[in-house]
């Protein structure tokens, strides 16, 4: 299984100069299976790019949506899979109790906000609402759970051969515990990322700033690192980067981390365009 | 390790910041949780209690109705709660742990998670008469 990030930043592109190294686009991963299988988690602005690299001979594509929040669903209009006429394009989504993915999404991808209307679209597409359980796609072991963080929104662990990528890109374990890391059962996230070998994790804030942004959704850099502990994760990376935070702030936080104890994982900055083979 | 659904790792995160007492139960009712307030009613700290299976729930805490005759477990809130997943309100006697008959007013609600996942229930209830009754 190999894994590329194609867009780390949270909340908002903040492409330029001063993030050209960890980049600028949102919430993107690609995960390819073993046979080629082509799974992309989230549909932020770095799903753009990603699409330059499909295969002409791609037959089917499978977007895993972990919530329906701008910064993750933004690229997805500008995802040329959609309008390749033909191409199975399975999206999923977590379970809303009112509507379904489809009109919600429609939200976005229609005008005024969009000028294609997805019953437009050439390609097959398909949406799922995401089974809050195990399910295989493409003879690829996937779990969804539901985690903390404003609305529905789910985390997605993919196991192939016995390796296991965690995806956790927007989470708040950390939210109205007493003392945290609690007792594994009451923390958040962590059934879905016990023992992975590849836990990418929300790390947007340093200390000072999730002081003033508790509720919001999302971890400060030595929470995600006491989750990462917690779940005995083998490699952590660190994502959903502050749109205010540039270069030189991303890599002093990682170095924080990394100098403030002597960590029983290996932790790296999400930078885009990184792979990681497991 | 077997993790709570998130919707009880937030009621209980929810509850631990009231001061109104709170009693979590997990779907296959066994108690998962009460908070501090509670404790005060119940008469152990929830660390030392811990989880409790719902059988033997029946026999730690003791209740009776108002008057003090014989309440069948299935009118209590919570279970009503659980089993018939709809709200409940009742006033009734619980003993603690602490041996002593208290008058409580309890609500109990069902705990409803998405794709119509039944998680459990919450009771939220109010010593009527502090001091216990005798």
């Amino acid at each position: 299984m190999d894994i590329t990030l194609w867009g780390t930043r949270g909340s908002l592109a903040a492409p330029g100069p001063e993030t050209a190294r960890y980049g600028g686009n949102t919430s993107c991963v690609e995960v390819r299976g073993a046979d080629g299988q082509l799974l992309i988690l989230d549909a932020g602005t770095g799903i753009r790019p990603l699409s330059a690299t499909l295969d002409p001979a791609l037959r089917r594509v499978d977007i895993l949506l972990t919530h329906l929040h701008m910064d993750h669903i933004q690229g997805l209009g500008f995802f040329a899979g959609l309008y390749k006429p033909g191409l199975e394009v399975h999206v999923w989504g977590p379970p809303s109790t009112t509507l379904h993915l489809r009109d919600r999404l429609a939200r976005y991808l229609s005008p005024p906000l969009f000028p294609v209307q997805m019953r437009d679209l050439p390609s097959r597409l398909t949406l799922h609402d995401v089974p809050l359980s195990d399910f295989e796609i493409e003879g690829m072991a996937v779990r969804a759970s539901l985690v903390c963080h404003p609305g529905p929104t789910v985390g997605y662990r993919i196991t192939e051969n016995g390796m296991a990528v965690v995806y956790l890109p927007d989470h708040e374990p950390a939210l109205g515990a007493r003392k945290f890391p609690e007792d594994a059962a009451w923390t958040s996230g962590f059934a879905l990322a016990e023992d992975a070998d590849l836990l990418i994790h929300d790390a947007q804030y340093t200390p000072e700033e999730y002081a003033e942004h508790v509720g919001w959704g999302h971890s400060s850099l030595p929470d995600a690192v006491a989750f990462a502990e917690k779940v005995a994760a083998k490699k952590m990376v660190t994502f959903h980067h502050d749109p205010q935070h540039d270069d030189a702030i991303l890599a002093r936080m990682v170095e924080d981390a990394r100098r403030a104890a002597k960590l029983p994982f290996t932790l790296v900055g999400g930078i885009e365009g990184a792979t990681f083979a497991l | 390790m077997a993790q709570q659904p998130i919707e009880l790792i937030l009621t209980r995160q929810w509850a631990s910041y009231l001061v109104v007492p709170v009693w979590v139960m997990g779907e296959n009712g066994h108690l998962v949780y009460y908070n501090e307030p509670a404790e005060a009613v119940l008469g152990r700290r929830f660390d030392e209690a811990g989880e409790m299976l719902a059988e033997e729930l029946a026999t730690i805490f003791q209740t009776t109705s108002e008057d003090g005759s014989r309440l069948d477990s299935e009118s209590l809130p919570i279970n009503i709660a659980l089993l018939e997943r709809r709200p409940a309100h009742l006033r009734l006697r619980i003993r603690g742990l602490d041996g002593e008959w208290r008058l409580v007013d309890a609500s109990a609600f069902p705990i409803e998670g998405q794709g119509g996942r039944h998680l459990g229930a919450v009771a939220i209830f109010w010593e009527a008469e502090p001091g216990g009754v005798g």
